[in-house]
């Protein structure tokens, strides 16, 4: 092995032709050199081992060190400004965001505040349109008239009556619901009538509101049972209080000819 | 060969042994790192040139480590710390690019 020529570019002719037998010359005992043990060899090793020794531990202890722990004091105070900085800037951008949300959150609040507000107006307007049965604590006053003397007018003050006393939705035997523009009449028959349905007697009148309240609008010196239980008519007047009085006539509103919103 | 051989078993004991260092000296260990390579660097260009002596070599391999150490050192110590470790490194790498570059002259003629 020491005799073998090493392969190198041929050298180009020089006009120094020692410089060309000095180039060739390290050449040769580099190989030989490599391989032969000197002193020289010996030290490089030495200073190579304690080099590689170093090496490794250094990579050692830096993955084994957490991350900070080589970094000059300096450099340490610069990076948690930089990070003190940061902080605020997105501890601002938190308090932004936050308020956005705070927003927008009142915001759909409000929506649907004023849409349930909104519902509940329909709800009313429709009970008091007439256009859905309705349900609730009332009474059912139940009129009795063997003379057959009971008055379209008697019917419409106590109707009257009922709604002084909180009636808030009134159906007459089971099949006229009263509303708005509901009137009482007579027929030629001498019958009443209410919106153009003719009624018999017994008259029943439904009445939604306080129970209470209710009877006692009815039952006053005057008012309901008095007139028809008086000399006049001598009928019969039958109050009953109920937990729930159903009512589901409804009537289909007619569009306003003349009357529009302002 | 022996030098091949020396680096091979230093990365061997290293990995093997897994020695702790003292935490005093981490710091300074990547700049003695850095001076140990300058420094077989400029050895083996000095080997290559002819003029290699192996006690200047050991003589300048630890003059290096320790001068390198002490500079980032006393810089700490009088709060250039920083500036003065990218000063070391910036030179010692300007020697070892200058050293690889006339190693690679000696070997390659290129």
């Amino acid at each position: 092995m020491p005799d073998q020529t090493p392969l190198t570019p041929p050298e180009p002719e020089s006009s120094n032709p020692g410089r060309a037998r000095r180039a060739a010359a390290p050449r040769r005992n580099l190989l030989k050199d490599f391989f032969r043990p000197n002193r020289g060899q010996f030290s490089i090793g030495i200073a190579l081992l304690l080099t590689a020794l170093l090496v490794v531990t250094t990579i050692r202890s830096q993955n084994a060190q957490p991350e900070f722990s080589n970094v000059r004091q300096a450099d340490l105070i610069q990076l948690l400004d930089n990070v003190t900085a940061e902080t605020r800037r997105l501890e601002d951008q938190v308090g932004e965001l936050e308020q956005a949300r705070t927003e927008l959150v009142s915001g759909a609040d409000r929506d649907q505040a004023a849409r349930e507000e909104a519902q509940r107006r329909l709800v009313q307007a429709e009970i008091l349109a007439g256009t859905v049965p309705a349900v609730g604590p009332g009474v059912r006053i139940e009129i009795l008239d063997p003379e057959g003397r009971v008055t379209a007018e008697l019917l419409l003050d106590a109707i009257e009556e009922l709604r002084d006393a909180g009636a808030e939705v009134i159906e007459l035997n089971d099949s006229v619901r009263l509303v708005m523009r509901s009137h009482f009449l007579m027929d030629e028959q001498g019958n009443v009538t209410a919106d153009g349905t003719v009624l018999n007697a017994p008259y029943i009148i439904d009445a939604i509101g306080d129970p209470a309240t209710l009877e006692a609008g009815a039952r006053f010196r005057g008012g309901l049972v008095s007139e028809v239980e008086g000399d006049r008519v001598e009928g019969s007047v039958t109050i009953t209080q109920l937990t729930q009085v159903d009512i589901s006539t409804v009537v289909t509103p007619p569009t306003n000819q003349f009357a529009r919103p302002r | 060969m022996f030098a091949i051989l020396g680096l091979v078993l230093g990365v061997i004991l290293g990995l093997v042994l897994q020695p702790t260092l003292p935490p005093v000296l981490a710091p300074y260990l990547p700049i003695a790192i850095v001076a140990a390579f300058d420094a077989i660097l400029g050895a083996t260009r000095a080997y290559l040139e002819g003029t290699f002596s192996d006690r200047v070599f050991l003589v300048s391999f630890s003059s290096n480590v320790v001068i390198a150490g002490l500079i980032v050192f006393v810089g700490d110590q009088i709060g250039v710390g920083s500036q003065l470790s990218t000063g070391v490194v910036v030179v010692l790498g300007i020697r070892i690019f200058t050293n690889a570059a006339a190693i690679r002259r000696a070997l390659l003629h290129a």
